[in-house]
């Protein structure tokens, strides 16, 4: 039986309202949101069209748009938005004591790139 | 090839001509004749011309490349003096112009009431460009203009001069407003709306006298009322420009007489358009003169079609005020009335029904349904069965949903949703089945809304039932999450005095809960530019680039790219710059295209710290990333150069170190050159300067990026304090109007260089307050962005967290 299943990636605090913050992995960067109402949410921080970073987009309601080329992302689906087709994997997340927890899948499940 | 002469390049004529070379290139060899100095143009968007909210260049409707296309001989601004019908010419100060066909498209002219005064400076009437620009002129600051004529064209100059911030009052003889096609509510519905925007009303107003010495300084009244005017515009109506056709003997009644093929009693002579009479008939709205155009080129081509006159509605062209009425509305015996108000919202609606059929349709403030009710008129459809719900729209007709789309559902195939053009819904829907799913390809394929506009909206609406979730809007507002355009909210965050975008999504009403990435960079920049001391500068608004002050590249690197002021450097300088590049790697150093040297490929991580070595060197950010000052380039003037006049280098520098750190709607580049050799390439810059024997040429509005455009003069100054003053004059004049993304030169095309000059170069309080509030701007903004990062935020560029290194365990 695994004892952690949740992993400790940052302080709540260190990203501010509308922004987000990335995470490396081995295989890779994650990246984490956090929105105005102050959710969390993590996905890959590559964009489903050409890689873009998503946690230097432009947060708005529970979406991001990728810096390189506009594209809309869902940050509950990581599905993109509109016209375009594609998505990022995304993972559970929380706040907890101000604490920000990713479920532990993420460390293993990341895609190649 | 046959001749065909064509006087007059008008809405009637254009469409004429359009028709025929569709249909047939090579009938005719043309020579088009236009009084005015420039080609065909969408006269009926004057109005958005006037308020800004359009430039010229935006209306026109066959540019160049179209005459040329069609070989059309462009005769403009040669007025046509007379027509010899016998020896079949047409007359011309130039000389004289055989036809085997001619086409007179002559329009009307406004008339001007012959009150004293009447010819003084000042005294205009709104029919063309040229009056337009009188009025921009004219439009000072905090000038006063008097509308003469509360009909369609007066209110509408009176709500475009009110945009531009004069004072305005209207003088309207008759007791309300439109009385031809408002009835006495909805004129008064409308008046209350005026007044709420500032303008004054004033009805069953007599204009005795325009007074004034020299020019127009005040209007008296029939009762003694005097009201002091800067600019008086004449809207009191249109006589049928014909005396061209009578003194050429043409059959005449009030105007040129036709018959259904736009025939005059000459069968070589057509006619089309404001200057005609058709079976009693005289017109003031395109819709029926396209009708014409159509029939007069299948009846130049030899092909039968029959002109029939039909049902015309009208709508007000003025943002925000919906009106529209339709039909006979006058009282008669055996009418009825069947009214709606909710003066709470504002809204008026009133249906004149005679025998179950409409007759007449009048509606302020919401006009959805306005084209499904014209459709009953038009068709005289029996309405006896619904007559109950009559009054509250087709949504409730048959049990519908109550829905904002149900309305456009609603419409039969046949129902007419571009009144101008005559296009009915099968029409559209056709289009978009064929492949139109933007309003652009529908306007270039159908035509739908491709001249007032009004219709616009529901030709959108139509776009997204037929579509689904495939459309979104391109054209109304700024994004999905407003229907306001950026002027708009510019507008009433000055006048509301927002000061938050908290308060400009609640206040006005936005439809998401947070904006987009395309309105929020814009409302942020506006609510700093506005109100430099009281909101505070929001980085999750803005784009990564200015967010991390670094442009950002395809692969996630970044660039940086120090000052050099006016593109001066020095050894100790270009050392640090090459100690920065070993030390961090940087994969690419290059001479920029701005005389400044780029880093390109820098690790987000390391931003902080190649920042802090560069400060070290006492150097700065160069904001090559931001909407806001990028490079003065300069020329070595006359510190080195044979020819240099004044000191361009110097000059570059002090106007560098003056805007530098400063926001803008979108980026601004200067050049200053030491003589009109022009090194630094001054002529096709946002402000160029080219020094002078005799001082400073200060240039404003050139482009050299995706247009190319030389700049036009601002002003010749003696001074280089003058010529500070006005770049940065003009910089926050910019800063305080332009549409977010709009270059120098797209606003400038839009507000007239007049009224540029007006408020920078002639009016020194002005330019002085324009000074000032631009230098406590930059009290708050001219700071190094780097400096500031590198010391307190140099976590926002790190990773969260690194597990690269546990899980290798
Ligand atoms: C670095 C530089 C090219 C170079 O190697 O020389 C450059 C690089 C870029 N230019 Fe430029 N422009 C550079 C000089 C120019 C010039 C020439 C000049 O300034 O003398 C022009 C034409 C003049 C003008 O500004 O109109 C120019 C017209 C543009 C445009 C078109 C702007 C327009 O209004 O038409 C864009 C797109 C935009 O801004 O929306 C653009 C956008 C860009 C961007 C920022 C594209 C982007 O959004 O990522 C490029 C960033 C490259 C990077 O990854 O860092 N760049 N760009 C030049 C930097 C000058 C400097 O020292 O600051
Ligand atoms: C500000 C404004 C707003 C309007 N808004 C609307 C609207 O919303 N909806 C609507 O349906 N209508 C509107 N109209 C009315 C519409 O513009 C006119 O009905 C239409 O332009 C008339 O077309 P036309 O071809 O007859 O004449 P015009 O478009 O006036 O063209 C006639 C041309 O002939 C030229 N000409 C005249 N005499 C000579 C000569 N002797 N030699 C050579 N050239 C000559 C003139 O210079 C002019 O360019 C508006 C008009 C104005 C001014
Ligand atoms: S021209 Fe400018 S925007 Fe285009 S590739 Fe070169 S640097 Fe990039
Ligand atoms: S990489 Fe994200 S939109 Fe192109």
């Amino acid at each position: 039986m695994m004892t952690t299943d949740w992993i400790d990636v940052g302080a709540f605090d260190a990203i501010p309202a509308r922004g987000a913050r990335m995470v490396r992995t081995p295989q890779g960067c994650i990246a984490v949101f956090r929105t105005a109402t102050d959710e969390v949410f993590a996905l890959d921080n590559a964009c489903p069209h050409k890689k873009g970073p998503l946690a230097d987009g432009i947060v708005h309601g529970n979406k991001v748009t990728c810096p390189l080329h506009n594209w809309v992302i869902s940050l509950e689906t990581g599905l993109a938005q509109g016209a375009d087709e594609g998505a990022v994997e995304t993972y559970p997340a929380r706040v907890e004591n101000g604490r920000i927890l990713i479920e532990a899948a993420f460390l293993k499940r990341q895609a190649a790139e | 090839m046959q001749k065909l002469v064509v006087i007059g390049a008008g809405m009637a004529s254009g469409r004429m001509l359009e028709h025929m070379f569709e249909a047939d290139p090579q009938a005719y060899e043309v020579t088009l004749f236009n009084a005015e100095p420039r080609g065909n143009y969408n006269r009926i968007m004057l109005s958005p011309v006037l308020s800004g909210e359009k430039s010229y260049e935006e209306i026109v409707t066959h540019d160049d490349a179209w005459y040329a296309d069609n070989a059309v001989t462009c005769r403009f601004g040669e007025r046509i003096t007379g027509i010899d019908r016998d020896r079949k010419v047409v007359i011309s100060e130039k000389g004289e112009t055989p036809y085997d066909k001619l086409v007179i498209g002559t329009g009307s002219a406004p008339f001007i009431i012959p009150c004293p005064g009447h010819d003084l400076p000042g005294v205009v009437a709104f029919r063309d460009l040229e009056d337009v620009d009188a009025m921009k002129t004219a439009a000072g600051s905090d000038g006063r203009a008097v509308v003469i004529g509360g009909g369609l064209l007066g209110l509408e100059a009176a709500a475009a001069l009110r945009l531009q911030g004069m004072e305005v009052t209207v003088l309207h003889l008759m007791g309300h407003l439109m009385e031809r096609q408002l009835d006495e509510a909805a004129g008064y519905l409308l008046k209350k709306d005026l007044e709420g925007r500032g303008i004054t009303v004033l009805t069953g107003a007599s204009t005795k006298a325009i007074m004034g010495e020299g020019r127009v300084e005040k209007v008296v009244l029939e009762d003694g009322t005097v009201i002091p005017a800067d600019i008086v515009v004449m809207a009191v109506g249109i006589r049928p420009s014909v005396a061209l056709g009578q003194a050429a003997g043409l059959e005449m009644g009030r105007a040129i007489k036709v018959d259904a093929q736009m025939v005059t009693s000459d069968p070589d002579v057509l006619a089309v358009g404001e200057c005609v009479e058709f079976d009693g008939n005289l017109f003031g709205l395109v819709a029926p003169l396209y009708d014409q155009a159509r029939v007069a080129a299948k009846t130049l081509l030899g092909e039968d079609d029959v002109f029939r006159m039909r049902e015309l509605s009208t709508k007000l062209k003025v943002t925000g005020c919906d009106l529209f009425s339709a039909g006979d509305f006058a009282d008669g015996e055996g009418r009825e009335d069947i009214v709606f108000r909710d003066p709470g919202r504002g809204i008026y609606k009133r249906l004149v029904i005679e025998d179950d059929v409409v007759l007449g349709a009048v509606f302020y403030g919401d006009t959805a349904d306005s084209n499904w009710y014209f459709g009953l008129i038009k068709d005289k459809t029996d309405i006896s069965e619904m007559r109950d719900t009559l009054i509250f729209g087709p949504a409730y007709q048959g049990g519908a949903q109550v829905d904002p789309m149900a309305a456009v559902a609603a419409l039969p195939p046949d129902a007419e949703i571009c009144g101008c053009n005559g296009v009915c819904k099968s029409t559209i829907t056709e289009a978009i089945g064929a492949g139109a799913t933007d309003l652009g390809s529908l306007r270039a394929t159908t035509k739908a809304s491709a001249s007032c506009g009004t219709c616009t909206g529901l030709v959108e609406q139509l776009l997204a039932v037929t579509l689904g979730e495939d459309f979104r809007s391109k054209e109304a507002g700024i994004c999905g999450c407003t229907d306001l355009t950026h002027e708009e909210v510019r507008r009433l965050i000055k006048a509301r005095e927002l000061k938050s975008q908290t308060a400009v999504w609640q206040e006005l009403g936005w439809k998401t809960v947070d904006g987009c990435h395309v309105c929020r960079p814009a409302i942020n920049f506006y609510l700093l530019a506005d109100w430099p001391l009281e909101y505070q500068d929001d980085l999750q608004s803005r784009f990564i680039n200015e967010r991390k002050h670094a442009n950002i590249q395809k692969d996630g690197t970044f660039s940086v790219m120090p000052r050099m002021w006016g593109g001066i450097t020095n050894p100790a300088e270009l050392r640090a710059i090459a100690d920065a590049a070993d030390k961090y790697n940087v994969p690419t150093v290059k001479v920029t295209g701005g005389q400044r040297i780029d880093l390109l490929g820098v690790k987000s991580e390391d931003l902080p710290h190649i920042w802090a070595d560069l400060n070290a060197a006492g150097m700065v950010s160069g904001h090559a990333y931001s909407k806001g000052l990028r490079t003065v380039k300069t020329c070595v003037g006359t510190d080195h150069c044979r020819f240099g006049t004044q000191d361009s280098t110097g000059l570059g520098i002090k106007l560098e170190k003056a805007l530098w750190g400063s926001w803008t709607p979108h980026k601004v580049k200067l050049a200053v050159s030491g003589c009109p050799r022009n090194c630094a390439e001054a002529t096709c810059k946002d402000v160029g300067v080219i020094c002078v024997d005799s001082g400073y040429q200060i240039g404003v509005a050139g482009a050299a990026g995706m247009d190319v455009k030389e700049t036009e003069r601002l002003a010749d100054v003696p001074t280089e304090q003058e010529a500070i003053d006005l770049t940065i004059a003009f910089v926050q004049l910019y800063r305080e109007n332009a549409k977010y993304l709009d270059r120098p030169y797209k606003w400038v095309a839009k507000v007239g260089l007049d009224w540029v000059k007006e408020r920078v170069v002639h009016d020194l309080d002005n330019r002085a307050a324009l000074i000032e509030r631009f230098a406590i701007s930059q009290s708050v903004y001219q700071k190094d962005p780097w400096a500031e990062h590198a010391a307190t935020k140099t976590d926002a560029y790190t990773p969260l967290s690194d597990f690269r290194l546990e899980a290798a365990e």
